[in-house]
């Protein structure tokens, strides 16, 4: 720009300000804690956690309370600290059989060993507003069941796969370390564990669009849901010098088992096919996204077209990403005068000389059309 | 197991020199070193998630981080100016990070940053350029898909791309792509110059500085070393042209420089200004003064500087 007085530091530095002083809102009211985010909006939390790609319930927190309830912003924030963090190694496999359920519900068999446990779920609210919330206090205490849970909770898709009805599913030879798509740039095709890695931190409203679209006929995935599945499992990790597995905690994770028809082909006899999501905190919906779009993804290996966006990993991948989507679409308010103005001496020229033009073929028909004594 | 890193006031201890960790660095080096072994070529990188929006200049900090030391002279500039606020922004960063020296005169910065200008003060070998890139992918408007993009570049497969601009003419007489215009680099490989206008395309063929692209939310790097030769693509009967303005710059009355357009009032008045805010500058205090210059001074937009 021209403007050679230099404002610009001091503008942006009075931005920080005014941010700050939005943030708070009405001094008058009471500020928020980040334990009081942390417990009473543990659903957003979980959602920062999931698309900032880090299980930290307390940043999560802070991450909200510090963006305002923006969840993008708050995620961003999120993975901004996250890259910084030294990497000790990958833990263990989580064994999500060995969960310590919260919720279990299964649509595919009425009842199954362990049965169906409703846990905490919006599903059978009615959505009327409890107006008692506007005053506080007053919650209403559990009563907890006559009987404890059973031990064990077999998953779904593992009663199948007992038969032989469910797609087998094998790690890669030699059972690799899974891709880390926050050091290394992804390429395509895509390998599943770099797909399923993108979509845990993928916008769960992008998700949720695609696995929508996927059911409605933007692809031909037509799913039961064989399980949901809510509750913490623990984390094992080995350390080297150790050499046997530790116990680092518990994550809350929810897990969802999609099962599909598949028709077979000629090596392969007819079975079920699974679509996988799982995610951190308590989060349904997103874990149901991205096993509809899971199983979309995997319409190349079965030998599926792959004719709508769902089914295309390059699509998916690319665009599920909602801290770098926001950050790009967001660079619009950058300035561009530069570039404008390229397209304004572009635009200004070929209209001059469109003018120009028509105004020889004007005159190039004229002397028939002028009257000839003009004077 | 996390580590809570809880910043005090000072948070400078809590990360490495110039943000990035130094094995961060080393992969960023490794893609320069063969980015520049191959011109043109657009090497994957190991993008890291920086405290910076995506899109907003990731790629060309996470060059600079992985280049700076505290020898170097930091210019950055955006739009060609170093006042604008990501310029400000970024430059901040590294003043915070790495203690960079930081400077607004092309001739003494060794590394200079840079979002859609190349400056137009000529640059020196020694010099690094580093660029904000978008978009890296130059096929990408005409393909959208990278496995497809990847292939047409491996076979150097451009008719496409000469279709495309074929086509412009065919319609509109001309070539109507202002910026980010694609350029044929070593004879070898297409290669987006990032959104600069065209007018900036020739700067980049031969020039002695060494000029680096960072792409961080496409997770590309490609670089052009020192004396390269980059040829704007054009045709034989319609051959590559830039940007001319019928006037010169109102502040210091350069006839040379890319312009800016400055909307003055309300009744159609224009003003045109060097996008280069250094260089105008330069020139003001040599005692250059374009017609407009008094009134601007006058109305506080600039600080009129007697030589």
């Amino acid at each position: 720009m021209y403007v050679a007085v230099k404002g610009g530091e001091a503008a942006i530095l009075a931005t920080h300000d005014l941010v700050a002083e939005a943030r708070r809102g009405d001094p008058a009211v009471p500020e928020i804690s980040v334990a009081q985010i942390r417990e009473q909006q543990a659903l957003a939390c979980a959602r920062v956690m999931n698309e900032g790609s880090l299980y930290d319930q307390d940043l999560a927190a802070l991450a909200l309370k510090q963006s305002q309830g923006d969840v993008i912003e708050a995620a961003f924030l999120m993975r901004a600290y996250r890259t910084t963090l030294p990497r000790f190694g990958s833990s263990e496999p989580l064994d999500t059989a060995a969960m310590a359920i919260r919720r279990r519900v299964s649509a595919t068999y009425k009842d199954l060993p362990g049965g169906q446990v409703l846990g905490p779920t919006y599903d059978y609210t009615h959505r009327l507003f409890d107006f008692a919330l506007m005053d506080e206090g007053g919650e209403a205490a559990p009563r907890s069941a006559p009987t404890p849970l059973d031990a064990t909770m077999p998953r779904v898709p593992d009663i199948l796969g007992a038969e032989g009805l469910m797609e087998a599913e094998e790690p890669p030879e030699g059972d690799p370390r899974p891709f880390d798509l926050t050091r290394d740039p992804v390429s395509f095709p895509a390998d599943r564990d770099v797909r399923l890695q993108s979509m845990a931190r993928g916008d769960e409203g992008f998700l949720l669009g695609l696995g929508y679209s996927v059911q409605r006929g933007f692809g031909g995935t037509h799913p039961f849901v064989g399980e949901v599945r809510v509750g913490e499992v623990a984390v094992e990790f080995v350390p080297e010098e150790l050499g046997f597995a530790v116990d680092l905690g518990d994550v809350t994770l929810t897990e969802c088992q999609m099962v599909n028809q598949f028709q077979g082909s000629k090596e392969v006899p007819p079975q079920f096919t699974r679509g996988y999501g799982l995610v951190f905190g308590h989060s349904e919906r997103k874990a149901m996204s991205m096993s509809l779009v899971d199983r979309a993804l995997k319409a190349r290996d079965f030998g599926e077209a792959t004719n709508y966006p769902a089914q295309q990993d390059e699509f998916v991948l690319y665009h599920a990403d909602n801290v770098e989507a926001a950050g790009f679409v967001e660079h619009l308010k950058l300035p561009h005068y530069v570039d404008f103005q390229g397209e304004l001496e572009l635009i200004r020229r070929i209209r001059r000389e469109r003018e120009e033009r028509l105004a020889r073929e004007q005159g190039a028909k004229e002397p028939d059309t002028m009257p000839e004594a003009a004077e | 197991m996390t580590i809570h890193q809880m910043p005090a006031d000072d948070t400078k201890p809590a990360y490495n020199y110039a943000y990035l960790d130094e094995q961060t660095k080393r992969m960023i080096r490794r893609a320069l070193l063969k980015a520049v072994a191959v011109p043109g070529y657009q090497v994957p990188f190991g993008s890291r998630e920086m405290p910076l929006a995506r899109g907003w200049g990731t790629g060309g900090i996470q060059i600079t981080a992985a280049i700076i030391g505290p020898a170097d002279t930091l210019k950055v500039i955006d739009q060609g100016a170093d006042d604008t606020t990501n310029a400000v922004s970024i430059r901040r960063f590294f003043e915070r990070t790495a203690d960079a020296r930081t400077c607004e005169a092309t001739d003494e910065a060794t590394i200079i940053q840079t979002r859609h200008r190349i400056p137009e003060a000529p640059l020196k070998s020694g010099q690094v350029m580093v660029y904000q890139v978008p978009t890296p992918e130059p096929l990408r408007r005409l393909e959208p898909r990278e496995a497809e993009t990847r292939k047409m570049h491996a076979w150097a497969e451009y008719g496409l791309m000469q279709v495309k601009l074929y086509e412009d003419i065919a319609r509109y007489g001309e070539i109507t792509k202002t910026y980010d215009y694609p350029v044929m680099v070593n004879d070898r490989y297409v290669m987006a110059p990032s959104p600069i206008p065209k007018f900036d395309n020739p700067k980049m063929h031969m020039s002695p500085a060494l000029q680096l692209f960072g792409a961080g939310r496409e997770k590309r790097i490609y670089a052009l070393p020192p004396y390269t030769s980059v040829k704007s693509l054009d045709f034989e009967d319609h051959p590559f042209r830039i940007q001319s303005w019928t006037q010169p710059c109102g502040l210091c009355g350069a006839g040379d420089s890319y312009l800016d357009e400055v909307v003055i009032d309300d009744q159609g008045g224009r003003m045109f200004v060097c996008s280069d805010s250094h260089y105008c500058e330069t020139r003001r205090v040599e005692g250059h003064r374009g017609t407009m210059l008094g009134d601007a001074a006058a109305s506080g937009l600039v600080e009129e500087t007697n030589p």
